[in-house]
Order: structure tokens, then C-alpha cells, then sequence
């Protein structure tokens, strides 16, 4: 490619962010108020230096990691559950009928409306309480995976999950499971050798979209009680101390990993399953 | 010579719920007796029921009257003796066309260095082999039907039931791949039932076929194609014979109008 189309196509994706932060410049020293809007400058100096102590809660990259780890515990349940059932409720209509009146119940009510009842159920108990650990590094590690957080992420992914294994299955042309089961494929072949890979592309994109809602619900999860870390933490936590600057660094941080995660999967979905695209 | 039957099909029948309780007759009392290495074509308009009837020989489709007896057994359900090739799009495509091919083998637990080379084997029966890696849609259409092909015989089937495996190619890629059917079946001496609307196709390949009416599909005429292979389509018994199933096809659309008031079957 010639050096002026590269440079021509980082022009493309730049010129956007680059007015958008060029705006924020200019109405930043226009206000000149940095509880309203802090500059550009600030946020990044601090973005600069993830590792070092804000407000006394500990370093930025610690708050991401242990954010991180709150999303990853409830989405994996999530995936594990909702992966299973969904291939199952897709495939047997019968099991489809009988759970999805009950399930599509539940689909709209909004994860942080869960809130008030999940704090009644669990309080501020954490995975070291499930495992009694009372004392030491362990501790202060599971105690930060509170009960009550995992299941607000958990049913925050759990649905786009659920729902596009069930989309991915459904799906899943007759020829094929016709095919198979006239080459001698047991009932359990069909699932792991004919269901499963077919439906991956749709389930793996269901996957993508509930990371997406995990990560949203984190802030939630993280202002309830008991917690004392993680981004969500830290920004309401900066918030009472109207330190603005803060609060932007905390966002931009949940925006970039999030598109990290999103990524991730999007690597996956160009590199494995070339075939969907390709098969029509 | 005579009585080896090896396929026995008695007043068999289909009959569809719709979704209104509505019941539509598909097939309709068929009897049909398959000689072991025969080659049967079912020919009849589109929609007549031929492949609800090839389904219910392979097992994947419930039989409502009659019964399919294989050697001495009903047949309820798919059996490896049986092998099946489909219209199209029956391979997996996030497999490589020897994982396709040796699929039958993997699911009898065969081990993966023998079901790799047999599925070799059966790609190079084909002229294949040096698409053994690619997936399938890399390939052109009549490739994929000889994957799809030898990918039946891979599971080394007694009968094989092809259900219009050539109807989505292209003119000139049917007549190539009828020829390669002739010749893996003189080789391997497969027992064929194959279903099909082309009539050219039928006389060509068959030699036997059964005409069937529209729906509800039953049989209403079988006729002895009685050439020697590979068959001319310049002779005049091909000519002949081409119109003779014509005529009855014919005949059958003329009687199903009068009688339904339209020839276009409602789509169901």
C-alpha cells in the first residue's frame, strides 16, 4: 500500500476523535471549571500513570483488574449456563416451550432492578465466605467477588447468551442433521458434532453482545454495598469528592476495555469462522 | 435372480398434519420391490411426494401406512446400510472435505488414521484427492456432490438413496457427474434408489423407473429402460422412451387440472 493511502485511511479513523477532543479542549478552558469539565491534558496525564495511588483507593490498573475479574466470574456462570440450556431449547421443542414462557419473563427486567432484592438474598457476602477464608491475600481477593455483583453481571449476560444459542441452533439447516443421522450419528454426535459447531458462529456472537452487557452492568454491580474497589467504585467514589478528572479517567478505562473484550472476539469471529461468511 | 429382493416397500403411505389440523396425503399406497445392484429412478413432478418416499425408506421420516421391510427388517428409523445423498448443502462446512468425507467411519468410533485413509481413498475415487484440505466452499458444485457423494460410500452402504443430487448443477456438470455415478456403481455395485423430475436423467441412469402421479404421489407406471450402458442419447429407444414418460406426466398434469380446478400444487 503506498504511504499516502495508509496515511490517508489513519487520517479516516482519527479526524473524529481527534475534533471530538479538540471540542472537549476548547469548552474545557471556555468553563475553565474542572468539577464541570477538567481538560484534556489532566485526564490524560493521569491515564499516563495508571499505577499510581488515586483518592487512596489504590492504583488504576489494580480498580480495572479487580473490575475485570468481578465481569469475567459472573459472565463465565452466565456462558456455562446459558450456552447448555439454549442449545438444548433449541433443539427440543419441547423443552423450548415448557422453560421459554417462564424465561421471557424475566428477559426485561433490567439487571440493576434487581439490585434491592439480590442485597436482601446475599448482603455482603463474598466467595470468601463460601470458601471461609478469613485471613490473608486470599481473602482480600475473594472477599472484592461479592455474591450480590456476580449475579447482577451474570443475569446481565446470561440472556444475549441464552438467546443466540437458541437463534444459532434453530438455525442449523435439516440437510445437515439429516445427513448425520443417516451416516450412523448417535444423539450425542449430533449435539457435539453437528449442533455445537453449527451454532458456534451465532453462540460466540451472543457471547461478544453479553461481555458487552456484563461490562455495563460492572458500575451498577459496583455501587452496592460492601464494595470498596473496581472502576464502578472508584467513579462514584470520585463523584462525592467531585473529583471530575477521576470520574473521566474511570469511564475512558471501562470504554477501553470494553472495546478490548469486543475485539477479542471479533479476532476470533474473522479467524474462525471464515466459512459463515463464505458459506451462502 | 428373481426373488432377491432386498428393498420391499408395501402399501406405503404419508400423510402431513398442518398446522390448521388439516390433514394432505403426500404418498399414497406404494408398492415397490428393489433387486439387489438394481438402479431405480422416481420420476414425477416436483412436490409429488418422491422425496417424502425416499425419506421414509432411509428412516428419517415416520411412516403413516404400510412399511418398509430391508432384507427382512422394518425399517423405523436410519441404519448404516443405508446411505443417503442430499440435493445440496449436506456437508458441514466448517470441515475440511476429508473430515466430511470420513464422518460415517467417526461416527462408528473408527480410529482417525484409518478413517483418513479410507476416506482417501474414496476422494481419489473421484479425482479428489488434491482438495482433501480445502472446505467446502472452496469448491464448485459438482465437486461438492462427489464429496457429498463418496462421502455415502465412505460409510460403506448396501443402498443408496440419492434424493435429486444433481437437480442444483449447471447442464454440462450433470451429465459429468451421471457418468461418474454409472461408473463408481459398476465398480461397487451398490444397489441405487434415486429420485429425480429430469426424465432424460431417469433414462439415462436407471434401469428401472417409476413414475409417479402428483400428490398424492402414488406409482402409475413402472417402465424397463432395457439398454445397454453407456447409453446414447442419439438412440432412437431413448428418444422413444423419453416420450413415452412424457406422455404419461402429461396426462397425469391434464387429469390433476380438471380435477383441481389448477396444476400448482399449494405449497404446504
Amino acid at each position: 500500500m503506498a504511504l499516502k493511502t495508509i496515511l490517508t485511511r489513519i487520517g479516516t479513523y482519527l479526524l473524529v476523535p481527534l475534533l471530538f477532543l479538540l471540542l472537549w479542549g476548547l469548552a474545557a478552558s471556555h468553563l475553565n471549571n474542572e468539577v464541570i469539565l477538567p481538560g484534556v491534558g489532566q485526564v490524560t496525564a493521569l491515564l499516563l500513570r495508571p499505577t499510581e495511588n488515586l483518592i487512596s483507593m489504590g492504583s488504576l490498573a489494580v480498580n480495572v483488574a479487580v473490575s475485570l475479574a468481578r465481569v469475567l466470574a459472573g459472565y463465565l456462570l452466565a456462558v456455562a449456563l446459558a450456552v447448555p440450556l439454549g442449545v438444548i431449547m433449541g433443539y427440543y421443542g419441547t423443552v423450548f416451550r415448557f422453560l421459554n414462557g417462564f424465561l421471557a419473563l424475566f428477559r426485561p427486567i433490567p439487571p440493576l432492578a434487581w439490585v434491592p432484592l439480590v442485597l436482601a438474598w446475599f448482603g455482603v457476602a463474598s466467595l470468601a465466605t463460601l470458601f471461609d477464608v478469613q485471613r490473608g491475600t486470599a481473602y482480600l481477593y475473594l472477599n472484592n467477588l461479592k455474591f450480590s455483583m456476580i449475579f447482577i453481571i451474570f443475569i446481565g449476560a446470561f440472556y444475549p447468551v441464552l438467546t443466540s444459542a437458541i437463534h444459532g441452533v434453530n438455525g442449523v439447516r435439516r440437510t445437515l442433521l439429516d445427513s448425520a443421522r443417516v451416516l450412523g450419528a448417535s444423539e450425542g454426535d449430533i449435539f457435539r458434532k453437528i449442533l455445537l459447531p453449527a451454532s458456534f458462529p451465532a453462540i460466540v456472537n451472543g457471547m461478544r453482545i453479553g461481555l458487552g452487557v456484563a461490562w455495563m452492568c460492572l458500575v451498577s454491580a459496583e455501587m452496592l454495598p460492601g464494595s470498596l474497589s473496581g472502576v464502578g467504585y472508584l467513579i462514584t467514589h470520585a463523584y462525592t469528592l467531585a473529583r471530575t478528572d477521576i470520574v473521566i479517567v474511570g469511564m475512558v478505562s471501562i470504554g477501553v476495555v470494553g472495546a478490548l473484550l469486543d475485539l477479542f472476539f471479533r479476532v476470533i469471529e474473522e479467524r474462525k469462522f471464515a466459512w459463515t461468511r463464505l458459506t451462502r | 435372480m428373481t426373488n432377491d429382493y432386498i428393498l420391499h416397500l408395501e402399501g406405503v403411505g404419508k400423510t402431513f398434519q398442518t398446522k390448521n389440523g388439516k390433514s394432505i396425503k403426500a404418498v399414497q399406497q406404494v408398492d415397490l420391490d428393489v433387486r439387489e445392484n438394481d438402479f431405480v429412478c422416481i420420476v414425477g413432478p416436483s412436490g409429488c411426494g418422491k422425496s417424502t418416499l425416499l425419506r421414509m425408506v432411509s428412516g428419517l421420516e415416520p411412516i403413516t401406512f404400510g412399511q418398509v421391510v430391508y432384507h427382512g427388517q422394518e425399517i423405523t428409523r436410519p441404519r448404516k446400510e443405508i446411505g443417503m445423498v442430499f440435493q445440496e448443502y449436506s456437508l458441514l462446512p466448517w470441515r475440511t472435505v476429508i473430515d466430511n468425507v470420513a464422518l460415517g467411519p467417526e461416527f462408528a468410533g473408527i480410529s482417525k488414521r484409518e478413517r483418513e485413509t479410507r476416506a482417501m481413498n474414496y476422494l481419489r475415487l473421484v479425482g479428489m484427492e488434491a482438495f482433501a484440505r480445502a472446505h467446502p466452499h472452496e469448491l464448485s458444485g459438482g465437486m461438492r456432490q462427489r464429496v457429498a457423494i463418496v462421502r455415502a460410500l465412505a460409510n460403506d452402504p448396501d443402498l443408496l438413496l440419492m434424493d435429486e443430487p444433481f437437480g442444483a448443477l449447471d447442464a454440462h456438470t450433470r451429465i459429468l457427474l451421471q457418468k461418474e455415478l454409472l461408473r463408481i456403481w459398476e465398480q461397487h455395485r451398490k444397489t441405487v434408489l434415486f429420485v429425480t423430475h429430469g426424465v432424460d436423467e431417469a433414462i439415462y441412469l436407471a434401469d428401472r423407473i417409476v413414475v409417479m402421479s402428483a400428490r398424492p404421489g402414488r406409482i402409475i407406471e413402472t417402465i424397463l429402460v432395457e439398454m445397454d450402458r453407456p447409453r446414447e442419447r442419439s438412440h432412437p429407444r431413448y428418444g422413444h422412451l423419453a416420450e413415452q414418460i412424457l406422455a404419461i406426466l402429461e396426462k397425469e398434469a391434464a387429469q390433476n387440472f380438471s380435477k383441481n380446478g389448477n396444476i400448482l400444487e399449494e405449497p404446504f
